[in-house]
């Protein structure tokens, strides 16, 4: 496995002062013989400059006093607050003790012990494994996996162990104190084994938490609330922004809810999800469709992977919702009203509808779409918004009314 | 004993640290607080290039310059340590636990109890009342002489072959009887296939089926009690076949490492369904490994309870006074098939089977010792018989009766709190099963 990755980013655009560091003890020698191939230097690869440009969040003013941290350093304070505040608490993997290839665990060890923060072998399977009974019998457990490419020889202890413990045993035993921390996505010169994102393949199971932060502020808050969840947790943790993403992060202790996605930037025309490095990817390309294509796009950060916030990203219940009152009004306009208490609401699902059992508020009552219906009276499609559509709509409505006719004369 | 130890530690060379085989303080039944050892054993020396020892982090040997490879001892490996012999007779006094007779009786009545137990619900299976079973028939030795020696505080990770360790610890029969039927009274909630026992009252966690999962798992929850400081100990049941897999590894490796108080019990009964020993590992067993990890070792007469018992008792004290792991491989013998869905004819001769079940059975040994001491008679016999079968018939005949659980229940659990989707799932679910309420038989589920 690599040792402390230490990466030079030039960021182009770069408002912030990202220093880089060159790796390595130089020896005069070596530098000697640099200097000493004149001809190269036009040849030379130039590391060219990485893909995004972090983009810091206003300094939030609702968690009380700021200091300016980078990411790693957000992680050690979510640590740090952990350890001080719950006597359980113990943190383990591989190098942690002396402050961790990325820093993340500095000072830590000196701080609450040996016994608290402490190496384990060299073995991902065992580092879950020892973490899920650590969390069995108490303890709030912090594991760490080195790389997130490393985490599939665990993949049985997760998906298998922590994430089925609780329904398992009828709610007996569980380990929701365990949360596994792992550096995450690409570097630039990571290549296949230092580069992986692989919340996709514990994204369908059931039981685990998955969560990625974009940015310090997001880092300390969401890593605690993983922390305190009473489920087990994995908290993936942006490599590239460890050092390069630098914030104003509140010093005290504070908590980000999970399973809330955060609507960055609202628009009408195309929504964008993302999470971890890619969402300053996207502001650039919002504000590039914006001027380029004149394009509205709606940013979200999705920050919780499983269970993932399904309405803030697909609206549907309160697109429905909205357009109904639409409907009431333009109703109430012609002097019309709709019962709302009688009202059923047929269902055509379109071919993105991702929640099959809605639940619509509309008035004072809840509606339930159905696929089918008693009395038919107006029927609405899935791809609603009155306002704008309403020919299609009335078209469709028509061609409905029109073949429920036909099937009935016969 | 020691003897046994000693030319082991010729064989393979091992240097045992002088820190780890001092016996700790003095076994005190209070609670005291023991300075937490960590890291203990000691550093290496500040390097030395004038000596001719090796000044290598990774290792503290000899240097020698013969070239000889280690030789593995299979043929007379880690010997076997019993106290009775197969006719029930004491061999060495000295051993001899001298339990009081209502223990002893105890311990025979739950390996009877379990056995009796087993019969009835294979039988159940077979008549398709209950969907799988598996039996402990020969390793009730195991269970009951281990179990004995643990505090009922003690944790304990089971694999799938250890209900008489549940029994011991007074897990009543219709509990038993419940997970296996999956009705309303099951703690699991039905959730999972027969057998798969969890008690959170009795200490023990609740078995899942992949094999080995629990081994590092049982590390973890050992360095928790070892923080808590409360005189508690864990441990560990596995199979030699689990014993083979990468958790296994795992959980030896970072036991010794992390200084856990924590008991491996292995049962090695010769099979891992099919697969026998010989094609499972090549070296002398599982007891053989300890000691690559720098652990305590022993092998025992499975079948025998005493031996459990006396082995059991002094790694649980010594792994509690001093934080480190203990090694116990119980040679048994698996008398039934591995499981309802599995015919061992298949692949080993009767005439083997029939040697453990009438020669060298825990049960009958046991009983040679009581009724060598006239504590337990023909009638004594006959009329436990009687009334055990009479218990369990009574607790299975409740058991078929009850409701299933809850429908409810197929989604809560998941997470501690009920998300979104699944309460979307859930009324998914009973609007479909209104609609269509004539193929669903609600009546036979808890409302």
């Amino acid at each position: 496995m690599a040792a402390a990755a230490r990466f030079f980013v030039r960021g182009a655009r770069s408002k912030l002062p990202i220093s880089g560091v060159v790796p390595g003890p130089r020896s005069s020698f070596a530098a000697a013989l640099l200097k000493l191939s004149p001809g190269s230097s036009s040849r030379t690869q130039r590391r060219h400059a990485a893909h995004f440009t972090f983009q810091a969040d206003p300094e939030p003013t609702q968690y009380g006093p700021t200091t300016k941290m980078n990411m790693f350093q957000s992680v050690t304070s979510a640590l740090d607050h952990t350890l001080a505040s719950d006597p359980t608490a113990v943190i383990f993997g591989e190098d942690v003790a002396f402050g961790g290839v990325f820093r993340c665990t500095v000072g830590l060890r000196d701080k609450y012990g040996k016994d608290r923060v402490f190496n384990t072998p060299l073995c991902e399977q065992g580092i879950v494994g020892f973490g899920i009974g650590a969390a069995v019998a108490g303890a709030t457990a912090i594991a760490e996996i080195q790389f997130a490419d490393y985490i599939y020889p665990a993949f049985d202890q997760i998906v298998n162990e922590a994430a089925k413990y609780r329904y398992r045993s009828g709610n007996l035993f569980d380990c929701g104190s365990l949360t596994i921390r792992a550096p995450w996505g690409c570097v630039g010169h990571g290549s296949l084994y230092h580069s992986q994102s692989p919340e996709a393949f514990f994204a369908h199971c059931p039981g685990i938490k998955v969560v990625i932060p974009r940015s310090p502020v997001q880092a300390k808050g969401l890593l605690l609330s993983c922390i305190a969840d009473q489920n087990p947790c994995i908290f993936f943790e942006p490599k590239i922004l460890y050092r390069a993403a630098v914030e104003q992060v509140p010093v005290e202790s504070y908590t980000i809810p999970l399973s809330q996605a955060e609507v960055l930037q609202e628009g009408s025309d195309v929504t964008l999800v993302a999470w971890g490095t890619q969402i300053h990817v996207l502001r650039e390309v919002a504000n590039m469709a914006q001027e380029k294509l004149g394009v509205s796009c709606e940013l979200i950060d999705l920050q919780t992977i499983l269970p993932w916030d399904v309405e803030t990203v697909c609206k549907v219940a309160a697109r429905i919702s909205a357009c109904l009152t639409d409907i009431s009004q333009w109703m109430s306009a012609h002097h019309l009203k709709i019962n709302s208490d009688k009202t059923e609401l047929l269902l055509f699902p379109g071919k993105d509808l991702l929640t099959q059992d809605l639940t619509v508020n509309f008035g004072n009552s809840v509606l339930t779409p159905t696929l089918t219906a008693k009395n038919l009276g107006v029927t609405l499609d899935s791809q609603l918004s009155l306002t704008p559509n309403i020919t299609a709509t009335t078209r469709s409505c028509r061609y409905t009314l029109y073949t429920e006719m036909m099937e009935r004369a016969l | 004993m020691a003897a046994a130890v000693r030319s082991m530690n010729k064989m393979y060379g091992v240097c045992f640290n002088a820190a780890r085989q001092t016996t700790g303080p003095k076994a005190s039944r209070l609670l005291q607080r023991r300075a937490f050892r960590v890291a203990g054993v000691h550093r290496q020396q500040p390097f030395d290039s004038s000596l001719e020892k090796p000044q290598f982090p990774g290792a503290s040997a000899e240097f020698v310059d013969q070239l000889e490879f280690i030789q593995p001892n299979v043929i007379s490996g880690i010997p076997v340590y019993r106290v009775m012999d197969r006719q029930g007779n004491i061999i060495n006094p000295s051993q001899d636990p001298q339990l009081p007779k209502e223990t002893v009786l105890n311990f025979y009545q739950k390996m009877t109890l379990l056995n009796t137990m087993d019969r009835i619900l294979y039988e159940s299976q077979r008549q398709g009342r209950i969907s799988f079973y598996m039996t402990n028939y020969g390793e009730e030795g195991t269970h009951i002489g281990s179990a004995a020696a643990l505090d009922p505080s003690d944790i304990v990770f089971g694999q799938y072959r250890e209900a008489g360790v549940l029994m011991y610890r007074g897990f009543p029969l219709d509990k038993f009887m419940a997970q296996c039927y999956a009705n309303a009274d099951d703690l699991g909630k039905g959730r999972q296939m027969p057998v798969h026992y969890g008690s959170k009252d009795l200490n023990f966690v609740t078995i899942s089926s992949p094999l080995a999962t629990q081994i590092p798992q049982a590390a973890g929850a050992a360095y928790a009690l070892k923080r808590e400081n409360m005189n508690r100990a864990v441990i560990c049941y596995f199979g030699e076949g689990a014993a083979s897999e990468g958790d296994a590894h795992a959980g030896f490796n970072f036991s010794a490492t992390l200084e856990c108080p924590l008991i491996f019990f292995c049962r090695n009964n010769g099979y891992a369904i099919s697969t026998p020993t010989n094609e499972q590992y090549r070296g002398d067993g599982i007891a053989a490994r300890g000691p690559g990890y720098g652990m305590l070792s022993i092998r025992v007469d499975g079948n025998d309870v005493f031996a459990v018992y006396n082995a059991t008792k002094e790694a649980r004290r010594r792994a509690v006074a001093e934080n480190q792991p203990f090694l116990i491989e119980a040679m048994t013998y698996r008398i039934g098939h591995h499981s309802t869905s599995d015919d061992s004819s298949a692949y080993r001769s009767v005439d083997e089977v029939n040697y453990w079940d009438k020669q060298d059975h825990p049960i009958s040994r046991l009983r040679h010792y009581m009724t060598a001491r006239n504590w337990w008679s023909e009638d004594d016999e006959r009329s436990w018989r009687k009334q055990s079968r009479k218990t369990v018939m009574e607790a299975f005949e409740n058991a078929e009766k009850r409701l299933k659980p809850n429908v409810e229940l197929m989604f809560t659990d998941v997470y501690q709190e009920m998300t979104p989707n699944l309460k979307n799932q859930r009324e998914s679910m009973w609007r479909h099963v209104k609609q269509y309420k004539e193929h669903y038989p609600l009546d036979l589920y808890e409302k």
